[in-house]
């Protein structure tokens, strides 16, 4: 029995939506407006924040409350919502350019801080709004527009990089599989803390196909490793391969060979803080090994925006300052009453203030 | 033995200086707050190096703290100090500038050594002839070994029985000056009492030998007697403009039933402001310590998005940082409050030093057309009501403020008649009421003022952004919208102009001279212009605290007056303003970039050629 009935088309807004046709950001933005509607929260609690770039027109087509902000600062604005009002159910869409290059450093603190927040991060490679310019994700050697013969610098994994922040939740989905894009934010709004949903998304016109490789549904369970909470790491059309530790490190096996059974199979346990693991699984790459997608870290520690109302809450239980007047007549003052003394001249009487 | 030499003053300016370690601030401060508490008004000026602890016994690592206080109304710290207190040579020869002519210098005869002499690259053996204060009244002290002496049954390391060592120079000019112990006795018992009752106990005896040292040398120490100021009836606390700033925010958080929220990065001088904050959760305020100057003005822009009163304090370099977000916050039009505590620049510049040079940054230092509000405290104690003001404007206009305070406001202190929150103007934040009729960018007709609809409040739920907008919040890239919105934008700050008083002159409505200036400058400022006036000069003062916009009367008031100087401590920023604010008139200038705020004497100067001229 839910409280209010939502479905994905309260959370639209009236305003056309101007991506281009085909863009992976449609796919995404319903996933997140099926999940909303889900949460079963009132409309009124959600805000959508976002920065700069393609991705972040997104709040301006949602009917909740929106601020469309400026380049890279979407962390550090949401951040100063929820902390604000720590009821609000607060979304922050942001893009590998907004989020990873001019923003790196709100959202690795914001991230460190764990406030209570679901960051969708679209990660398609490419500056698109400028028209094509490579982005902190693009893979070395990329031409673009201001590399034309290449880039000569490695990219960053976001995964690896919330990690090294102390992330307490991290997955990846992609944008063409919406079914488990949709599960994946609804296991991210479950979160408390600060959970980072990295959407692998195709960008038409400056970047088409580049996660075709991964995503092609012909190939999908051979290229992909769905990861399930509790569950063995297998993959393949005929759930024959599976992951296991050799040597601390992780390798592809086939169940049947070798004396592989099931049971030698990696178990997943996004929930413990098993951050060598959840690294190695974000840095999985094809062709030598699936890409992992899913919840791969979901663990629990303090929210920032929870331990500062603790805090105020537990200064405010035992304070002796309870008001401006007692503030302001508190430690060393002393009383002027002497004979040639004057009645004292309010600041703000002859003045007009209005 | 002969009486004490008792010498009766109107005002007295006491300088403290010694190395950066050597507590020459808490020395200062103690004996600011026990003059204030003795009735004598006063007025403080803390001058210190940007390094945390210079080269020991080295000009560069000299901490000074300064204090006139007097018995009548004191504006400033003091051109000129009347008494110095040297620990070191060094401290000798980065003050021997600031002494009044024949004035008493106080000095450690233990640390003045061939060796601190060469540390503090004098050329000879006689610092004194070398600094030609020949004439002046000099008291040696051996400070060092009285202090070692008074502590020799204490079992105390060395180290802190030398961190005593300020206490006997605080001990011996309270002497001078007829300070009573009391203030000082409970200061160190609270500070070191619990904690550390041998270090309490210590500084307690240095204290009291350096009194009775003062006391049984009284052939060789004169001794000064300065009468209680008449000033205004109440209950009064010492205070600096940091402090004020940040209870004038907390003021206006309870006035206007918001919460208080900072979002801050710490940058000399302004850090106080966000600490003072951080202190006060038990009044609600929720601080952010951000990760950068741009987390700091992001994270405010957020909260005032939430609802909240959102403030965030910095300085100039901090304020470049936050430009492109204050230009996010006058198009999405929401209410919050950054306060520039300015210092030397450009670049790092002087961080611990004073200047006025962000005003046109203020003014102007946005992309696109992206006017604000601007205010200027002018005295430590004022910037708490500077402070609320420009809360209240920008929460019942819907505009970003900004308030211009400085190192020297900030870090000086005066005491203040503490207001009731009674004595305060109410304050109607324009939250919206009526879901039916919202539009984000709707106005009141009369002062241009959106309407504020926060998350969580059901049927107004909206979207606003950096992209302009039209008056139903979609995003427009109409030509003529765009516009019309520049205009607005410009228009509704320009409407601030009835929610702040005319333009007051000190002096007559007409005359020679008259003097402007704006912020920080206010003490040096009316001292100036009242020497001119009592030598019978026609000189006015109009002081400015607001800026943008200015008052209404500002080019009547100027039309009255032959001459007009314009004083500040930057190269012209306000003069030039004024030409292109309220043209017509010729603007004199009188300019200083040293880091330090103007000297009376020297603005008399000035005014007195101009008034030649």
């Amino acid at each position: 029995m839910t409280k209010f009935n939502y479905t994905a088309k309260d959370f639209k807004s009236a305003a056309e939506v101007r991506w281009c046709p085909g863009c992976g950001d449609y796919a995404i933005m319903n996933a997140v407006q099926k999940t909303m509607a889900d949460m079963d929260i009132a409309h009124k609690d959600f805000a959508v924040i976002s920065g700069i770039g393609c991705s972040s027109r997104f709040p301006y087509y949602m009917s909740t409350y929106g601020f469309h902000t400026i380049h890279g600062r979407a962390a550090a604005i949401a951040s100063g919502v929820k902390s604000a009002n720590p009821d609000l159910t607060v979304w922050v869409i942001t893009g590998d350019g907004d989020s990873l290059a001019i923003g790196g450093n709100h959202f690795i603190h914001l991230v460190r801080r764990n406030i209570n927040l679901n960051l969708v991060l679209f990660n398609n490679k490419i500056y698109g709004l400028t028209k094509g310019q490579y982005s902190p994700t693009s893979d070395r050697g990329k031409i673009t527009k201001t590399s034309p013969f290449g880039t000569i610098e490695d990219s960053f994994v976001p995964g690896q990089l919330v990690l090294g922040s102390r992330g307490t939740f991290f997955a990846r989905a992609i944008d063409s599989n919406v079914k488990h894009t949709q599960e994946v934010l609804a296991e991210s709004a479950k979160h408390e803390g600060t959970s980072v949903v990295e959407v692998l998304q195709n960008c038409v016109i400056f970047n088409d196909g580049i996660h075709d490789y991964v995503a092609d549904p012909k190939f999908r369970s051979e290229r992909q490793l769905f990861l399930k909470k509790g569950e063995p790491m297998i993959f393949g059309e005929q759930e024959d391969k599976g992951l296991i530790l050799e040597n601390g490190h992780l390798k592809v096996v086939k169940i049947g060979e070798d004396g592989i059974t099931r049971e030698d199979i990696l178990v997943h346990h996004p929930e413990e803080d098993n951050l060598g693991l959840q690294v190695a699984l974000i840095n999985m790459a094809l062709p030598e090994f699936p890409v992992a997608m899913g919840v791969i870290r979901s663990v629990k520690a303090p929210v920032y925006d929870q331990e500062m109302k603790k805090q105020i809450e537990t200064v405010q239980a035992k304070r002796r300052v309870t008001c401006m007047d007692e503030l302001l007549q508190s430690g060393n003052t002393w009383t002027v009453d002497g004979e040639n003394c004057s009645e004292p001249v309010k600041f703000f009487d002859n003045k007009c203030f209005g | 033995m002969k009486d004490a030499k008792v010498i009766e003053l109107e005002e007295v300016a006491i300088r403290f200086s010694g190395d950066s370690g050597d507590g020459m601030q808490l020395t200062g401060t103690l004996f600011s707050d026990t003059s204030a508490l003795f009735g004598n008004d006063i007025s403080t000026f803390p001058d210190y190096p940007s390094e945390i602890r210079a080269p020991q016994g080295t000009v560069g690592g000299v901490s000074g703290f300064q204090v006139q206080f007097g018995k009548k109304k004191i504006t400033t710290p003091g051109d000129l100090a009347h008494v110095l207190i040297a620990m070191n040579p060094a401290a000798l020869k980065a003050n021997a500038a600031f002494m009044n002519p024949g004035g008493t210098i106080i000095f450690d005869v233990d640390s003045f050594s061939e060796k601190n002499f060469a540390k503090a690259q004098f050329q000879t053996l006689d610092p004194f002839a070398e600094l030609k204060l020949d004439d002046y009244f000099k008291i040696p002290v051996p400070i060092t070994s009285l202090t070692k002496e008074s502590l020799k049954d204490l079992e105390l390391d060395n180290k802190s029985v030398l961190r005593c060592k300020n206490m006997f120079a605080l001990g011996l000019i309270c002497w001078m000056f007829e300070r009573p112990l009391d203030y000082i006795e409970r200061f160190i018992q609270n500070k070191f009492g619990k904690k550390s009752p041998l270090i309490a106990e210590a500084n307690l005896k240095v204290l009291h030998d350096g009194y009775n040292y003062g006391m049984n040398m009284q052939h060789a120490t004169p001794r000064f007697i300065v009468h209680p100021a008449p000033i205004e009836k109440g209950i009064y606390r010492n205070i600096n403009g940091n402090l004020a700033t940040a209870w004038g925010l907390l003021a206006a958080a309870e006035k206007s039933g918001l919460n208080l929220f900072i979002g801050s990065y710490p940058i000399t001088p302004a850090t106080d402001v966000l600490q003072a904050l951080a202190e006060r959760k038990d009044l609600g305020v929720k601080s952010f310590q951000a990760e950068d100057e741009i987390a700091g003005i992001c994270t405010t822009i957020g909260a005032a998005f939430a609802g909240h009163l959102a403030v965030t304090s910095t300085s100039g370099p901090g304020f470049a940082l936050k430009a492109e977000a204050l230009g996010l916050s006058v198009m999405a039009e929401l209410p919050i409050v950054v306060v520039n505590v300015q210092r030397g620049g450009p670049s790092t510049g002087l961080p611990t030093k004073t200047e006025q040079s962000d005003l046109l940054q203020t003014l102007y230092g946005r992309n696109g057309e992206s006017p604000l509000v601007v205010l200027a405290a002018s005295t430590p104690s004022d910037c708490f009501y500077y402070a609320f003001l420009a809360a209240k404007i920008a929460l019942e206009r819907m505009v970003p403020v900004v308030l211009l305070t400085d190192g020297f406001l900030g870090n000086g202190s005066e005491p203040w008649r503490v207001p009731n929150m009674s004595e305060l103007p109410s304050i109607t934040p324009r939250k919206a009421t009526n879901p039916e009729l919202f539009k984000p960018y709707n106005r009141d007709p009369e002062t241009l003022a959106r309407e504020w609809a926060v998350p969580g409040m059901e049927g107004f739920e909206h979207r606003i952004g950096g992209l302009e907008k039209n008056a139903a919040g979609g995003v427009s890239h109409d030509p003529e919208n765009h516009h019309i919105n520049t205009q607005i934008r410009a228009e509704k700050v320009a409407k601030v102009v009835d929610m702040i008083p005319e333009l007051e002159l000190v002096g007559e409505a007409e005359g020679d001279l008259l003097v402007v200036g704006w912020g920080g400058t206010y003490g040096h400022m009316i001292s100036s212009v009242r020497a001119m006036q009592e030598a019978g000069k026609k000189v006015s003062l109009a002081h400015f605290n607001y800026i943008k916009p200015l008052p209404k009367n500002t080019a009547e008031v100027f039309s009255k007056f032959k001459k007009i100087v314009v004083c500040e401590l930057n190269l012209g920023q306000f003069a030039s303003y004024l030409r292109d604010s309220v043209p017509g008139f010729h603007y004199y200038q009188v300019n200083k970039m040293k880091g330090l705020p103007f000297s009376v004497h020297e603005l008399v100067e000035n005014f007195e050629k101009i008034l030649e001229a």
